[in-house]
């Protein structure tokens, strides 16, 4: 998410350690470029100004300039000066004890404030708390459809009064409806507007001191730039915010604007929004977004995002049969679609430190695409196969690649590439947390980042068919060999 | 200029009679593109003339530092920036310059910068002209998209519209409302639809009903997803069965408020969806869109409309000239 912020930070800190020592003119270069890439990330300049003012006067202390490791210590300070304005946390709703909590979404057209209004009921629901929607957003049509539908995908029941102009009036009888239901929670969806139309933004207040709702939440777009300082600052004005949701920060945006938000409004960061599905929204947490611009990588989050996942029930089972070396295709099938939703996988590899690049590899689309044939495959496989895959044999192997529509010799790849993963599966879910931290970073350390696949390879591969990775690392060794003989010549 | 004017001219004249309407719709129109403009610089202030005095000012290390704070809150981004600072810093630097002189020098520079070759829409040599829209979420493809079919509607085109977005609770909806809005037709899918089979037959109902141009919707993508951007290309070529040459435009739509992310999204959809031009939208905020200069500079993608306005009226032919003035001044 914050990977080019990252890549940009981390270039102008090579250019530091080449250096060798560090002196007050080749610090200020290093810290221009830190300047520059905030710049092409997002970040409002008055923001920018601010911020690397704040870096210098640290930088070019004594402290920096002395210590053996100066690189070191600039990034130490960058990493501490991002966390101390992006926090501090605070990712709680603030529920009432009792009676109804209302929260208002607002923000630009665009900005994703319907879709995180279903995904803010989605973490309500996960906390057996079902909310109200309010639909009032009487400007874009079929506004109130969108969030009636997104009702309907979550049960979740949904105010709307199509006869009604006055988006107060819709606000102020949603909430008394929801709390006739008995509703704890509802979420007043507005319209998006301009922070500069004045005629909308006094709207805006009049529902806020209509309706007094206890939470404002601003939903920003995640690709925001130069102008998040503006927008920011005139819904904050106008309605004094409670919180931020960035949204759409599952794709490259450097998402600098969350700087800038914070630093006008200076109301806490609640969630970001992370994927178009409405389990795709996460707490905000300064550490790991700082982590994560530095590159560091954020266990946390790959740890709650494997959670998610696989529900709590079925991981326990899942484990279980794991742990007991009792699992078949099918589980290993079930594993795969889980993995196989769009970006998920991408998703949980890019918070593991030192993945980062495996991200990419997986975003391509021959891995994707492999997945989905997997999962083909095995459906084509009968129980019996699926249960004991060594009863497999000529015959049926033909029947199975011609079901799934695909050449023979790949049913023995996934049916060994299963085999192989098996006892891996078993380390990994027979031992403790601590157990699985440490054999990920051993993962992570064993050249993890040259080719990741290979090492989840426990034996050796004795088949005929390589992989095309296989065969570009026997390419480099046989070149590497002629030019050993090459020189042995000379 | 003259170039991109005598286009205007030659559009308005082939427009049939209504030449003298067409005529006052222009200054109508850059009026409104003007007037959206405006209320920028009433809130942000980024008119450079702050950055002088009455007697003129010296151009020092401060001046162009403040130059260079203003050229970047446009979104123009840090490089385009830099560099039309160095050069005003290269021309003028010690001297007492009046604002006239710097506004002139930075114009001349940004002209060149979006200097761009067809800001008409492409128009099929026969049959319908199918024109493709696509973006990242959120951007404004669906709003523009009606604005667009009114705009050519009012032209005098028979136009029929393809709710490709099948993805998105009630975009369909949202977009069978503008279609009612502007009395033209339009081709729904079922929910979760293929959306290329959907474009098939949109292609298709404007070549049956003789339709001049056929517009259609698809679902907001981020450029990242490479499954969903090898989406865009199944559409494009299902798009061109029914059709030859289809879609003859494909407009990406950007929104202003976005920043560098902006060129990220041009690259990414330009390699999926061969764009062929841009839909400018959320201008009528305080975001000055200033990340097209880099955009136009990377992948000569031209600008063809800028948004103004959730009306449906709300929508302009790009002006080079207006575009580059609102960018620092009313």
């Amino acid at each position: 998410m914050f990977d080019s912020l990252s890549e940009g930070l981390q270039s102008a800190f090579k250019s530091l350690r080449g250096k060798g020592k560090l002196t007050e003119s080749n610090m200020r270069e290093g810290l221009q470029t830190v300047e520059q890439a905030l710049l092409e990330a997002d970040v409002s300049y008055p923001v920018v100004e601010q911020f690397m003012q704040h870096v210098t006067e640290r930088a070019l202390g004594k402290r920096v300039l002395l210590s053996l490791r100066p690189h070191e210590e600039l990034v130490r300070i960058v990493y501490e000066e991002l966390v101390e304005i992006l926090g501090p946390v605070d990712a709680s709703l603030h529920l009432k004890k009792t009676g109804c909590t209302v929260l208002m979404l607002c923000g630009l057209q665009g900005s994703g404030k319907t879709t995180t209004c279903g995904k803010l009921s989605q973490l309500l629901l996960e906390q057996k708390i079902k909310p109200t929607l309010v639909a009032a957003d009487l400007q874009r049509p079929a506004a109130i459809e969108q969030l009636h539908v997104i009702g309907r995908q979550l049960d979740v029941p949904v105010y709307s009064d199509p006869g009604e102009k006055d988006p107060v009036k819709v606000c102020q009888a949603g909430v008394k409806q929801a709390e006739a239901n008995g509703s704890r929670v509802v979420i007043l969806d507005t319209a998006g507007r301009l922070a500069i139309d004045q005629e909308l933004m006094a709207e805006l207040s009049r529902i806020d001191k209509k309706v007094s709702p206890d939470q404002v939440y601003l939903v920003v777009d995640g690709m925001t730039g130069q102008d998040a300082v503006n927008s920011a600052g005139a819904f904050n004005a106008e309605l004094e915010l409670d919180g931020v949701v960035m949204t759409k920060l599952d794709g490259d945006a450097r998402g600098g604007a969350l700087l800038s938000v914070k630093s006008v409004t200076g109301v806490p960061i609640k969630f970001i929004g992370t994927g178009e599905h409405l389990d795709a929204l996460e707490p905000f947490r300064p550490e790991g977004m700082a982590s994560r611009i530095l590159q560091m990588g954020d266990m946390v989050a790959a740890a709650r995002e494997a959670h998610r996942i696989v529900d709590e029930e079925e991981r326990e089972k899942l484990e279980e049969k794991m742990a007991s070396g009792e699992m078949t295709l099918d589980d290993f099938k079930q594993l795969m679609e889980k993995i196989a939703k769009p970006g998920l996988m991408g998703k949980m590899m890019s918070l593991i430190p030192g993945m980062g690049q495996m991200k990419e590899m997986l975003d391509n689309e021959d891995v994707t695409g492999g997945v989905a044939q997997t999962i083909g495959l095995i459906n084509s496989m009968t129980k019996a196969e699926r249960r004991d895959p060594k009863i497999i044999d000529a015959p049926r192997r033909a029947r199975i690649a011609a079901g799934a529509g695909v050449q023979a010799p790949l049913v023995n790849q996934v049916v060994k590439q299963f085999e192989q993963m098996k006892p891996l599966m078993k380390m990994m879910a027979g031992g403790s947390a601590a157990d699985r931290m440490q054999m990920m970073r051993q993962m992570q350390s064993g050249g993890m980042a040259g080719n990741p696949m290979m090492n989840m390879k426990v034996k050796q591969n004795t088949g005929k068919r390589l992989s095309s990775a296989e065969k570009a690392k026997q390419r480099k060794q046989r070149e590497k060999q002629l030019r050993r003989a090459r020189r042995g010549k000379k | 200029m003259a170039f991109w004017r005598s286009k205007k001219d030659d559009a308005a004249s082939t427009s049939s009679s209504e030449g003298s309407t067409t005529e006052g719709e222009q200054t109508g129109v850059l009026g409104r593109f003007r007037q959206g403009l405006k209320k920028t610089r009433q809130v942000l202030g980024t008119d450079i003339r702050d950055l002088f005095k009455d007697e003129g000012r010296l151009v020092d290390e401060q001046f162009l530092k403040d130059l260079f704070a203003r050229l970047v809150r446009t979104d123009m981004g840090a490089g385009p920036a830099a560099k039309i600072r160095d050069d005003i810093g290269k021309r003028f630097r010690a001297r007492r310059v009046e604002f006239d002189e710097i506004l002139d020098a930075i114009r001349q520079q940004i002209r060149e910068m979006l200097q761009q070759e067809r800001a008409d829409l492409k128009w099929a040599e026969s049959g319908p002209t199918v024109i493709m829209v696509v973006g990242v979420n959120g951007s404004g493809k669906t709003t523009s998209i009606g604005k667009l079919a009114n705009f050519l509607h009012k032209e005098g085109h028979k136009v029929v519209l393809g709710a490709g977005d099948t993805f998105r609770a009630a975009a369909v909806e949202q977009l069978t409302v503008w279609a009612g809005r502007i009395g033209c037709e339009i081709v729904t899918g079922k929910p979760q639809a293929d959306p290329a089979s959907v474009a098939f037959q949109t292609v298709e109902k404007a070549v049956e009903s003789g339709a001049d141009v056929a517009i259609i919707d698809t679902a907001g993508r981020l450029q990242t997803q490479t499954h969903l951007m090898s989406q865009l290309e199944k559409i494009r070529r299902v798009a061109g069965k029914r059709c030859e040459g289809a879609p003859h435009e494909t407009l990406l739509v950007l929104d202003a408020t976005a920043g560098q992310n902006a060129i990220s999204q041009a690259r990414g959809f330009s390699e999926a969806a061969e764009c062929t031009g841009i839909v400018l939208a959320k201008l009528d905020g305080s975001a000055k869109g200033g990340v097209v200069i880099p955009i136009l500079e990377q992948f000569s993608l031209p600008v063809k409309f800028v948004g103004l306005g959730e009306g449906i009226d709300d929508l302009a032919r790009f002006d080079t000239d207006a575009f580059t003035d609102a960018l620092f001044t009313e």
